[in-house]
């Protein structure tokens, strides 16, 4: 039952996504990618992160720039503001995730896209962190994402895009399942 | 000794294959580990009935004519009807002869069995796609005192402990699984991934009989969009009762089993459980009703509406939410786990280098890669309907058709 597909252009080289996965499919080690950051302390709660290089395609890659993201925490907590709370940048980062992603679906399904908008709000008990109940989980208790969608497309074609590019999203995955961490120290 | 063709298996699908390759005058044997319907008889839970209805219990040459022809069988029916074939046809089985190596040579292959080994020109492996039930890793994890059981063991519930089941795998038979758990006073919780949705009766008919006369059964294998992804889709959510009920996760609800997203992991003995049980069921919903869209669309071609109930669709599943994200093993609350994570095939016997980096057969609509050699009865062999009873017959046609040509005026390898 495939249809013939709309010529549609929301700027996303779906061939190009499609010769990757076919490639990558034949060569599965040139998958395995290391995704990396650097951060530094800079004074109070104020630190400032960047990326830069990259592993992937079996060799080192780096960006065409250095992108920098300054983290900080509000002045309810006596902090300067320099930056979005790390988790703010989380919330940031699963919103352009899954927006990225409607993009590439919509264009592989044939859907022209006018704007997509999405709001996102986590909601999180201080009294975990601050370690006031320890029964309190310290992320977290749930996330609600809202997207306003304007596209050649019925509702339920919408929706199936928005659910298909959660199945795919990589930030999605990193939220909703646990991940093991390992933190080392080296003295300097 | 030798034979054109040696079929290895005496499920349906080898039996499907017999049949069309007797009306050839290709000579052959079925080569039988255990005796006919094995699978059926050793590897089913007792209460399983068929879900597919009685009437899409058809084979080559045969097909049910009982009285009850929108019943589902159960499972000594399904064995009986699958013996009356075997007997009907007169296949030439061997039971209890385990092929434990398949070789190449020069114009064929050498089959090996503790009974003997057969020289063939073509091989069929009709060995079946659920062989070994599959467990994720995670299964290791689990702390001590926790019994671990598999879709593929599981009998009844008097063979579980008293207490809580933890049933993972929300397809259908951990739908089944749990349904049953739930009624005999073990409290149920389930953990969904990728499952999908599917009413037992639409607009008054059962869904198979849509999906039957809508062509969706008859999807062929060279004409669909993503074959790999639609040769790993889980089966649908569907069982076979008197009742005709439906067993979807409302259902399972309503009956007090505890909805959780997908066991991604137990750590300090504890499971935890996916935060994505909402995208999950959106996405099954979606599926679902995209399998509707598509009935109602050929209903209406046909000129049906107005004379069967009109178009209607179901309450979005409903228990997603806030489900908990762990569950502590240690307090008494899970005493048995049951995996119904989808079954392998086994291939461990065969000799030949056909097989994927993940053991999986490389094969074109059950032509393998390696000459003379079929495969049937997998998932989305060349119809969607490939891995039912239903499929077997014009799967089986196609392949022997293939065959024949393939022998190129040779047939006849007798001795
Ligand atoms: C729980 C469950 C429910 C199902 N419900 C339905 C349903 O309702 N309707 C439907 O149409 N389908 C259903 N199926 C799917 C399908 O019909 C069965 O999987 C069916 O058994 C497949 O038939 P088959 O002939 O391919 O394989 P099988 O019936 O498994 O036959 C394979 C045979 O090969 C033999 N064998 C294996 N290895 C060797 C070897 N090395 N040497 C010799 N012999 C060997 C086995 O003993 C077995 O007899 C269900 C499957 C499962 C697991």
């Amino acid at each position: 039952m495939s249809t013939t597909k709309r010529p549609v252009d929301n700027g996303v080289n779906v061939e190009h996504l499609l010769a990757a996965r076919q490639a990558l499919t034949e060569t599965p080690a040139g998958a395995q990618f290391k995704w990396r950051a650097k951060c530094e302390w800079v004074r109070g709660t104020h630190s400032r992160s960047t990326v830069e290089d990259f592993f992937g395609l079996g060799e080192e890659q780096k960006h065409k720039r250095t992108f920098t993201f300054e983290a900080d925490h509000p002045e309810v907590f006596a902090s300067e503001d320099h930056g979005a709370t790390p988790v703010e940048i989380v919330l940031a980062a699963l919103t352009s995730c899954l927006t990225g992603g409607i993009a590439a679906v919509a264009q592989n399904r044939g859907i022209q896209l006018h704007s997509v908008s999405a709001t996102i709000e986590g909601n999180m008990d201080l009294q975990g962190i601050l370690g006031i109940d320890s029964e309190v989980r310290n992320g977290f208790d749930g996330i609600k994402v809202v997207y306003d969608i304007k596209a050649d497309a019925t509702a339920e074609e919408i929706k199936a895009l928005v659910a298909q590019s959660q199945k795919r999203s990589a930030v999605y995955d990193v939220i909703t399942n646990p991940t093991n961490v390992t933190v080392e120290v080296r003295k300097v | 000794m030798r034979v054109t063709t040696v079929i290895i298996g005496a499920g349906h699908a080898g039996l499907a294959m017999s049949q069309c390759l007797r009306t050839r005058s290709i000579d052959h044997v079925i080569l039988e580990r255990g005796e006919v319907a094995h699978s059926w008889k050793h590897e089913r839970w007792e209460s399983l009935r068929l879900l597919t209805p009685n009437w899409l219990s058809r084979l080559p040459g045969y097909r049910y004519e009982g009285d009850d022809p929108d019943g589902y069988m159960t499972m000594p029916e399904t064995i009986g009807f699958i013996e009356r074939y075997a007997a009907h046809i007169s296949a030439p089985v061997r039971s209890r002869t385990e092929v434990t190596s398949v070789r190449a040579k020069s114009d064929g292959y050498r089959v090996t069995t503790p009974a003997g080994e057969w020289e063939c020109r073509t091989v069929v492996l009709a060995t079946g796609a659920c062989n070994k039930a599959h467990v994720p890793p995670v299964a290791a994890a689990l702390p001590p005192g926790i019994d671990s059981v598999t879709s593929q063991d599981y009998r009844n519930p008097a063979q579980i402990q008293p207490g809580g089941v933890l049933v993972v795998g929300a397809s259908a038979s951990g739908t089944q699984i749990a349904e049953e758990l739930q009624h005999s006073g073990h409290p149920v919780t389930i953990a969904v991934g990728e499952h999908i949705r599917a009413p037992r009766i639409y607009r008054g008919r059962d869904i198979k009989w849509w999906m039957d006369a809508a062509g969706v059964l008859d999807d062929a294998y060279d004409e669909i969009d993503d074959l790999n992804r639609a040769r790993h889709v889980p089966s649908l959510q569907l069982a076979g009762s008197t009742e005709r009920r439906t067993v979807d996760l409302n259902h399972l609800d309503d009956l007090g089993v505890r909805i959780v997203g997908r066991l991604v992991g137990v750590a300090d003995s504890k499971a935890q459980f996916s935060g994505s049980l909402r995208n999950q069921c959106e996405l099954s919903d979606l599926k679902m009703n995209r399998l509707l869209d598509r009935i109602d669309e050929w209903a209406e071609a046909q000129g049906l509406n107005g004379s069967i109930d009109p178009p209607h669709r179901f309450e979005s599943t409903r228990c997603v939410n806030d489900p908990p994200l762990t569950l502590d093993l240690r307090k008494g609350e899970v005493r048995t786990v049951i995996w119904a994570t989808g079954y392998r095939p086994d291939y461990s016997w065969l000799d030949v280098p056909v097989l994927d980096r993940k053991g999986r057969i490389r094969h074109d609509g059950g032509v393998a890669e390696a000459p003379g050699m079929y495969v049937i009865g997998l998932p989305f062999l060349r119809r969607r309907k490939s891995s039912l009873i239903d499929g077997a017959g014009p799967d089986a046609q196609d392949l022997t058709e293939h065959l024949v040509k393939s022998l190129d005026g040779r047939p006849v390898a007798t001795s």
